[in-house]
């Protein structure tokens, strides 16, 4: 009789609904490849034992449906050249505000709806100062937490871009 | 004894399969929404030829802005870059590295020439005089389209395909 197989198919089935409607919910979990966000978030190499290396990250998807992220949180969003790519960057600054340019003596005011990314590790990034201002709706959530490898888990702090941004209001 | 209570332990077994019946059908109804066909209403006049500024009602399938397969001409729905909370129904014009020449919106404007860049789209209403679209916020990131507008099914007797 067939009877446990298909209900070992049946529950398989429901996992995989209810994993898929968790992931799109709730959160995903994301690996970190390039050295960006050090020292934050360790890159990882492409081969096996590499991948092991890399921080994967947590991000949390409740706060990305109202868009209601703070300046200094580290987010998740698509890259604006390569819409299947992903990038982990920190956010520095919001609509409205008046962000000093990098390297530049140029001032600027973050249009409506966008927000300026960048990485931790300086100067190789490629972030808000190669694409400018992003549309926030590429932000796909928020990272709290590196759960792996285990002895780097923690969490991920909101660190407060100081002396960058002029503030538009208190979001 | 436990022919008096016949129904005890079924009902909370009842239970069980019952929320896991209505988890199931959930979860369906969103993985279909997310991930394979949606309903929209379009409210606005900026496709006005196309749709009606009183709301017509739309089917979007997202798999093609998955699978990349979005073609000049179609119409899509798409998150605005001015404001992530609002989707937006425009018409794409151009995908990335064509070369594109811009009409004036009024009057006063400069014929532009416009090479999108990678990973963008340029997104225009078909109501070129009453439409905020590329030419005021610019070439749109591809990760900001939702899905692709393929079938309108309100107002009744007007179904159309696109």
């Amino acid at each position: 009789m067939a009877e446990p197989a298909w209900l070992l198919a049946k529950r398989s089935a429901t996992a995989a609904l209810l994993s898929i409607t968790l992931t799109d919910i709730v959160g995903n979990i994301a690996r970190t490849h390039g050295d960006s966000m050090q020292p934050t978030l360790q890159p990882g190499e492409k081969n096996l034992l590499g991948f092991l290396k890399g921080d994967i990250v947590f991000f949390e998807k409740i706060s990305a449906a109202a868009y209601k992220y703070h300046r200094g949180d580290v987010v998740v969003l698509r890259s604006p050249s390569d819409p299947n790519q992903w990038m982990i960057k920190r956010l520095i600054a919001m609509q409205g505000d008046w962000i000093n340019v990098p390297g530049s003596y140029e001032i600027l005011q973050i249009p409506k709806g966008r927000c300026w990314v960048e990485g931790d590790g300086g100067n190789i990034s490629l972030d808000s100062r190669t694409f400018g201002a992003l549309p926030l709706g590429l932000v796909q959530g928020r990272v709290t937490h590196k759960i792996w490898p285990p002895h780097r888990f923690g969490r991920v702090e909101r660190v407060f871009p100081k002396g960058r941004v002029m503030l538009d209001d208190e979001v | 004894m436990s022919q008096w209570f016949p129904k005890l332990k079924p009902l909370g077994r009842e239970v069980w399969e019952r929320s896991v019946l209505l988890t199931q059908f959930l979860c369906c109804i969103h993985i279909i929404k997310e991930h394979v066909v949606e309903i929209h209403q379009v409210m606005g006049p900026s496709m006005l030829p196309t749709f009606s500024a009183v709301g017509d009602v739309l089917l979007v399938e997202r798999l093609s802005t998955k699978f990349q397969r979005i073609k000049q001409g179609d119409v899509v729905m798409a998150l605005s870059p001015e404001n992530p909370r609002l989707i937006v129904c425009k018409r794409v014009l151009g995908l990335e590295g064509e070369n594109l020449v811009v009409m004036p919106t009024h009057g006063s404007g400069r014929v532009q020439h416009i090479k999108v860049p990678k990973g963008h789209v340029w997104l225009q209403g078909d109501n070129l005089s009453n439409s905020t679209d590329s030419r005021h916020y610019g070439p749109v990131p591809y990760g900001l389209l939702r899905g692709k507008v393929f079938l309108r099914v309100w107002p009744p007797g007007g179904w159309t395909r696109f």
